[in-house]
């Protein structure tokens, strides 16, 4: 089980004290914790990208780059890269650099996004989303697992004879999660090619994911990866966390009211009641988070998201601090004690993948 | 047994929505007794959602029970909706329900419009707004809707059917419709994809 943090790189005000963090602020932010979610023991740090503000992460790679130098034992994610409107070209590129300087400690969480004005800054058409993501993506594998790539397609222009560098590290790409919150054809993608299945839920509740992630473990059976309960599924989940509830509560409140996301709407409890937000003790957290398991079955990714809506940095490590010393070690304790043998633990390139580098190498 | 759902969005209590909305049933319920079927009638006040439905345009999701009462819609058989007219319209409330309800969870839905309002000079609301907005969703419109004036509550107007005339036509209408109807529509769900080389398939096929 891979526990870890994300973020959606928003700039927002704290409204405690009224002041904005700079962009450049909160890029360094952004390195402080990847090193405290390292240094606590957790396993992944993940980065959004958006093209617009009030979000500073438009260029992950460069972010994930920086911040492999300064760490050596966690894995550098994205939540997520946009396969609608990037170049398949580019993403191949990029990931296996950053794969080289990280020694491995790589995968992504590849979306659609989800502001509708990327698609025509890119020059791409909303409409055709999940043509793209369907294309894209079967062009990004080819570049990854084959060295020499002759493709056509309708979205991008040809490439003749064409070789993706650096190659992938080992001759072994990144590992690949597709992350949707309500498009089947993307729980079929990832399915098909044995990938993850990633479904962010913070902001929805459970019942809306059941379907999508059911029918994901199905197909993932249905092409031969391993049955319906191997399938590798990532979770979303966001906390504000101390000692005793009623604090947690309190401290947490102002932003969760002034949350751009969803302030101003549901009071906290009710969105306590139907999403994955916990406010509370450390108790309260671990017994949220184990019920994913409940509802999910067994996982392999769970990620928190911590420093949205104005939270400063210092709030931020100390509750990573607190997550690290109260809650980390009874959560792993706890999946490790549930997970049957047969279930991986953590993400792995399914036989399909291993197979066809072996036969390329 | 026929599910009928019946959407009144009047603010009143009692409102003259939920007024039309009762007639409406009544008459649906006899009509279809006639062709010897029955129907359960389920009725939601929108204004008991409110605060549900401007919790769920802001968050996303809807709290229980509004996701409760939007099964009730998206599972029936049919629906009798009924908004009062506000500023030219179907009330904001009205609009904001079927706003949060999935797009295509409505598709082939049959349905029966009323609407009421201060004057008889709004009547038209029911074809210049009502009826394009649930053209829109692709629901089965029925081609009679019923408007409520004031005075339709007394002797009415002169040269123009009562009421409950009117209400019975719509009734018979909708009934018809539901009679003659395919088998019951399939529980709304998320439906499933196409196989992944399929998909691929289609994009590099020629666009006809």
């Amino acid at each position: 089980m891979e526990i870890g943090v994300f973020t959606v790189s928003d700039v927002t005000r704290n409204p405690l004290t009224g002041e904005t963090p700079t962009e450049g602020e909160r890029i360094k932010a952004a390195v402080a914790i990847a090193k405290k979610v390292e240094e606590i023991g957790m396993d992944v740090y993940a980065t959004g990208e958006h093209h617009n503000p009030p979000f500073y992460a438009s260029s992950p790679t460069t972010i994930l780059g920086y911040i492999a130098a300064q760490t050596e034992r966690i894995t550098l994610s994205t939540s997520t890269t946009l396969i609608t409107t990037n170049d398949p070209v580019k993403i191949a590129e990029d990931f296996a650099t950053l794969q080289h300087l990280a020694d491995g400690r790589v995968d992504l969480i590849l979306g659609r996004g989800n502001t509708g004005p990327v698609y025509p800054w890119f020059g791409k058409n909303q409409q055709d989303s999940v043509e793209l993501t369907v294309e894209n993506y079967n062009l990004l594998r080819q570049l990854w697992d084959n060295d020499v790539v002759n493709w056509e397609g309708k979205y991008r222009t040809p490439l003749r004879n064409f070789t993706s560098t650096p190659r992938p590290l080992n001759g072994v790409a990144p590992f690949v999660w597709h992350g949707s919150i309500r498009t089947p054809e993307v729980a079929e993608i990832a399915a098909y090619f044995g990938d993850g299945f990633f479904a962010n839920n913070i902001f929805w509740p459970k019942e809306h994911y059941q379907q999508l992630i059911s029918l994901y473990r199905e197909r993932y059976a249905h092409y031969g990866h391993g049955t319906a309960d191997q399938a590798i599924v990532g979770l979303g989940g966001q906390f504000f966390l101390a000692r005793k509830s009623q604090d947690a509560v309190k401290e947490f409140r102002p932003f969760f009211d002034n949350a751009p996301v969803y302030g101003h709407g549901p009071t906290m409890e009710s969105f306590m009641a139907q999403t994955p937000l916990t406010v509370g003790s450390p108790q309260e957290v671990i017994e949220k988070t184990l019920s994913f398991q409940e509802y999910f079955g067994d996982y392999q990714r769970q990620l928190f998201l911590i420093d949205h809506a104005g939270l400063p940095l210092k709030t931020v490590l100390n509750q990573l601090d607190l997550f690290g010393e109260l809650v980390l070690p009874e959560l792993r304790a706890e999946f490790a004690r549930r997970r049957p043998a047969h279930v991986p633990d953590r993400p792995v390139h399914t036989t399909r993948r291993l197979s066809t580098v072996t036969a390329a190498g | 047994m026929t599910k009928v759902t019946v959407v009144t969005a009047g603010l009143g209590v009692p409102s003259s929505s939920r007024m039309l909305a009762d007639l409406l049933s009544d008459a649906l319920k006899a009509e279809l007794s006639l062709s010897g079927s029955d129907a359960t009638i389920d009725v939601l006040e929108l204004r008991d959602h409110a605060v549900d439905i401007a919790h769920h345009l802001v968050s996303g999701f809807a709290p229980p029970a509004l996701a409760a009462a939007i099964r009730n819609v998206t599972d029936a058989d049919a629906l009798i909706v009924v908004s009062p007219v506000f500023s030219g319209s179907y009330s904001g409330l009205f609009k904001s329900f079927f706003d949060v309800i999935d797009s295509t969870a409505l598709e082939g839905m049959p349905v029966l419009l009323g609407a009421t309002g201060g004057s008889a000079r709004h009547a038209l609301v029911l074809e210049h707004a009502m009826r394009p907005l649930f053209s829109y969703l692709r629901a089965r419109v029925a081609p009679t809707a019923v408007y409520a004036a004031p005075q339709d509550w007394g002797a009415g107007a002169d040269n123009e059917p009562a009421l409950e005339q009117r209400s019975r036509r719509a009734a018979r209408d909708l009934a018809g419709m539901l009679v003659g109807r395919s088998p019951a529509r399939p529980s709304y769900q998320i439906e499933p994809s196409a196989p992944f080389e399929d998909l691929l398939a289609r994009i590099q096929a020629p666009t006809p």
